[in-house]
Order: C-alpha cells, then structure tokens, then sequence
C-alpha cells in the first residue's frame, strides 16, 4: 500500500463517514417544535376604559 | 411526521430516510463500486466518483424529492400524476410513464438476482458451499444454479433449486408491499438496514484481521489487498480517459436509485412541513457510507488477499460476487458463518432495493385506475411475475437480464434524470424550485448548487450520456475512430441476432404500451375528477384489512 493509496483510502472512507455521522446526527437530534394552534382573539371589551 | 389527508403516509421521519437509503443500498454497493475502482485505478476514479456525486448524485437526489414532494402536495403519488402536475400539459402525464415502468422492469430480474443473494446465504449455512479451493468450481455451481447454460434451464426441477428461492422473494416483496408504504416497506427497512450495516461490520472486522493467510504467498496480505483497491495509478492520464467518467457518473447513478422514479414516488408522501433537503442527503450519505466505506474495504481486499490480482482482473459484477466470494470465504475458518451473513447481507440489500422498485407501480395502479390495494398488487404482481419468467427462461448467458439491464436499467435511467433535472432547473425555474425545496427544510443547500442545478448539471448529464450512446451503444473506438456497434445493437439488428434479446426489447415495449393505455384511462379520471367530483381517494388505500 502506497502513501497515495493511504491519502485516498483515508479520505474517501472518511470524507463519506464523516458525512454519514454528520446527516446521521441532525436528524437524530432534531426535535420538532410543537405546532402552535392560534385560536380566535375575542374581544370582551373587558379592558376598555370608560 | 406530519399526515397527509391521505391514510398511506410515512410514520416516521427516520423510516422514510432508511427507506430511501434501503432502495439506494444494494449489490452494486458491495459488488460493482469496489471492481470499478480497482479497475480504473481507484485514485483517479474516486476523484471522478466524487465530482459525479457533487455534480449529479445530490442535486438530482434534491430534485427528485422536492419535486415528488410537490406532486404529493396537489394529490398524485405517481409518476404520470405527478408529472402532468409538473409540465401542465395532457402529454406530461405520459412522459410520466417512464417512473413506472423503470421500477417495474428493473424488478422483474432483480428479484431474480435477490433469489441468488438467498440461495447462496442457504447454501452457505447448511455447508453445502463448500466446494474446494478451485474457483472454476463455484463458476460451474453458479452457471448451473442460475441457468446460464441453456434456456429454461431453471425450470427443469432436479439441482437448481433457485425458482424455489424465486417464489420465496417473490412472495416476500408482495407481502410488505400488500402491508402498505409505513407498515410492510418503512417498518421492513427500518430493522433490515442496522442489521445490514451490522453484518457488513462483522464481515468487514473479518477481513481486516485476515494479515497473511498463506505463508507460502507472503505478498497476498491484507495491506497489499488495501493497496490493490486504493493505490493511485498515473491519475492525469486515467482521468483523460472518456471511459473511467462513464463508470464513476454511472455508478453514481444506479447507486443513488436517482431517475429510478422511486425517489419522487416515496417524496411525495411527505408535506411542506416534512423536511426534503436533510432527509436527501442523509440517505444518500447512507448509501455512500456503505458503498465507499464498507463495500471498499471488504469485497476487494478479501479478494486479493486469497487471490491475487489474478483472481480478480476481468471479473465482472456477477463473477466478483458469485464465483471469487464464494471461494474467498470458503478459506476463512467458519466459511458456513461468514458466507452466510456476507449473503444474507447481500439480500437484505436487495429487499429494501426491490420493495422500492414496487410502489411507483402500487401508486400509480391505485391513482390512475382507482383499485384497491388487493387489486393493484394483484395485477402488478401478475405482470412482474410473467416478466420475471420471462427472464428466468431466457437464461442462457443470462441474455434477457443483461439486455433489460441496458436498456432499462442503464439507457432510460439516464433520460428520466436529464428530464427530471431540466424540468427542475429550466422548467419550474431554479428559483422557484429552491424556493420549494426548502418548505419545512432543516438544512439550507449551498447556494452553489443553483448553477450547478441549472446549468452544469445538465450538461454533465448530457455529456455523459452521449458518452454512453458512442461507446457503449456504437461502440467508438476512440485510437482507431471506428465503430463496432455493441451486443447490445447487434443482438437486435445483426446478422445474427439473438432472440433473447429481441424478446427482452419487445417486452419492454409492449409493457410501455400497456401502462401508456392505463395512463390514457387515469388522464380521463383524473381530468372527471377535476371538473366535477374529487378524485376518488382509492390511494389511500393503505391495506384494506
């Protein structure tokens, strides 16, 4: 095995890996934000003044 | 995951990952990259390998998504629904046909291939795989188990026990698909790829332990074995080599299952919430993980080390797998164990790769004709099955599979993806398109991608098919400038032609003219469904127990 071969081994098995490590990662630490119902906004006129 | 109004949908974001990345992991992981790169000479060809990748793996891997994505979001799960959303135009739909009847032919003799990956599992841990130390041994055990002597070999009863295993994959892939998109293909996947990614490290732990097994033939060692796969040749003159771009680019391609019409179909499950972008390259990084990192490392290099390059030089996909493999682990203490998972290994690959290549037919069967799932499956199931037959007939020199291969698995793979792309970039508009791309995305792709979707691309794209059509279907000589027109071209049109290979072209065209006469039924459903009642939500038949 040539220097060359070792540079290109290392770094075409670790270029994917790291890659893979990376995706593998973000999706399993993603967590997805509640989703945020917005209901009616009723007017009581409770707060006016006067 | 977010749900659809239609029952069939993802359960989870990580199924959908591994489903992708199951349908993109398969034989060619482990058998066609490492025989390309030791062919080529790996330093240059990992270089084109990896250009190819940025160039056409990924964009056209975001592509596929985004726009099956939005097909989903207007109501069509397949191909020609989803495409006559795309081109808005009543021929857009039957462009579309390409993303069904892609899958469909494909499946009709890869199933076939998945049948060997089980044989040989079988064979191997009952022991009966244990054929000596000569390799024209496991030659004469595979041409006899696959009929590649004579025609209908395999039907014939007695030793070739290979329909068997035929009926048994056959069975299981119309089980999971009759189970539905998250019940039969997302929980398969699911457990099938960690195992799978599991076995490929017990076997690859096995080859890197393996030092230098025969003294006597000290230059056969692991190192060596490495070397052989990894070292670099005179890069600058293997790079001018038109024919090394050809192999990496395809094998990119068949690697990635783009322009398979598998990828849009399982997107367009998804909504605008669910993220495409990070999703597609997590599978396509699931794949180039187990292409480069484990299929690299083992297949090669176990090789070498009981072989020598000898063994290896001018062994195709098949004889790498079927013939030198075998013999390989048959040196190796517990062959019976090894063998075993290294074949089962193969064949889970396949299962996640054939379910894939099922439901664009299911989708389309279900949307376009309004059938059930018993009904879609039953008639797909029919119709694959009369072309695996097919296939597993015309076995000699395993002409039938060989020619659906070219001019399904390879020509019109590279037409669905240069339309798919030019579609997205041109088409829809890049901008708009990118825009789409990152509804619900995690990630954001790099802006550079833009020109290279929009213009390079395409280009790469063309320039590789032209490629493809001068060499390997003209047969250019590049030294001499003359043409000997492939087998491929001969066997239809020579002085002898081969009837194999005429009925294998004749079946691709009458199976083309079929789903074109279905689809022209959906376009009148679905153009009744737009004028007056909605469309008929039988595709959302998930199963109907």
């Amino acid at each position: 095995m040539t220097t060359g071969g070792w540079i290109i081994m290392v770094l075409s098995v670790g270029g994917v890996t790291s890659l893979f490590s990376w995706a593998l990662y973000r999706v399993l630490s993603y967590r997805p934000q509640p989703e945020k119902l917005h209901g009616f906004n009723i007017d009581t006129h409770d707060t006016d003044e006067g | 995951m977010t749900q659809t109004h239609h029952r069939e949908a993802w359960s989870s974001r990580l199924g959908v990952i591994m489903a992708v990345a199951g349908s993109a992991v398969g034989l060619g992981n482990f058998l066609r990259f490492p025989g390309l790169a030791a062919q080529y000479g790996s330093g240059a060809f990992m270089i084109a390998y990896f250009i190819s990748l940025l160039l056409i793996g990924f964009p056209i891997c975001w592509v596929e998504w985004t726009l099956g994505r939005y097909g989903g979001q207007k109501g069509f799960h397949s191909s020609p629904g989803i495409f006559s959303v795309l081109l808005r135009h009543p021929a857009g739909k039957y462009i579309g046909v390409l993303g069904v009847i892609i899958p469909v032919i494909i499946y009709t003799y890869y199933v076939y291939i998945e049948a060997w990956c089980l044989g040989y599992a079988f064979y191997f841990f009952t022991g009966k795989l244990s054929l000596g130390s000569d390799v024209a041994a496991y030659s004469e055990f595979w041409s006899n188990f696959v009929g590649a002597n004579r025609d209908g070999m395999t039907l014939e009863g007695g030793q070739n026990q290979v329909v068997i295993f035929l009926a048994i994959v056959f069975s299981l892939n119309f089980y999971l698909i009759y189970r539905g998109l998250s019940k039969g293909i997302e929980l398969f996947c699911k457990y099938a790829m960690p195992v799978l990614v599991i076995l490929a490290f017990i076997t690859l732990a096995r080859v890197l332990t393996l030092g230098t097994p025969d003294a006597s033939k000290p230059d056969q060692n692991l190192l060596n074995g490495l070397g052989f796969m990894w070292n670099p040749g005179d890069v600058s003159k293997q790079l001018s080599n038109p024919q090394l771009w050809l192999a990496a680019a395809g094998q990119i391609f068949f690697s990635l299952s783009v322009g398979f019409g598998v990828i849009i179909t399982y997107a367009s499950y998804l909504t605008n919430r669910d993220d495409v972008v990070l999703s597609g390259i997590s599978a396509s990084s699931t794949n180039e993980f187990c292409e480069v990192a484990l299929g690299g490392m083992i297949t090669v290099p176990a090789a070498f080390v009981f072989l020598g390059s000898a063994g290896i030089v001018g062994q195709g996909t098949f004889g790498l797998g079927f013939n030198v493999l075998p013999l390989v682990f048959s040196k190796l203490p517990y062959p019976w164990f090894f063998g075993g998972i290294f074949f089962f290994l193969l064949f889970l690959a396949a299962v996640t790769s054939s379910l894939s290549m099922l439901q664009p037919g299911i989708a389309f069967l279900e949307e376009g004709l309004g059938l059930k799932r018993r009904q879609s499956v039953t008639l797909l199931g029919m119709i694959t099955a009369i072309g695996c037959l097919f296939v597993v007939y015309n076995s000699k020199d395993l002409k039938a599979l060989d020619t659906l291969d070219f001019w399904v698995g390879t020509f019109l793979i590279f037409i669905l993806a240069t339309i798919l792309i030019i579609l997205f970039g041109w088409g829809i508009g890049v901008e708009k398109g990118w825009t789409e791309a990152h509804k619900g995305a995690e990630i954001r792709i790099p802006s550079f991608f833009k020109p290279i979707i929009k213009y390079v691309s395409p280009l790469y794209l063309l320039i590789i098919f032209s490629l493809f059509i001068l060499f390997n279907v003209f047969g250019w000589d590049p030294s001499t400038g003359a043409f000997q027109p492939s087998s491929y071209i001969s066997d239809l049109v020579g002085e002898t032609p081969n009837a194999a290979a005429r009925l294998s072209v004749l079946f691709i065209v009458i199976v083309a003219a079929f789903f074109m006469v279905l689809i022209g039924t959906a376009g009148k459903r679905w153009d009744n469904a737009k004028n007056g009642a909605n469309l008929p939500d039988n595709q959302d038949s998930e199963t109907e127990s």
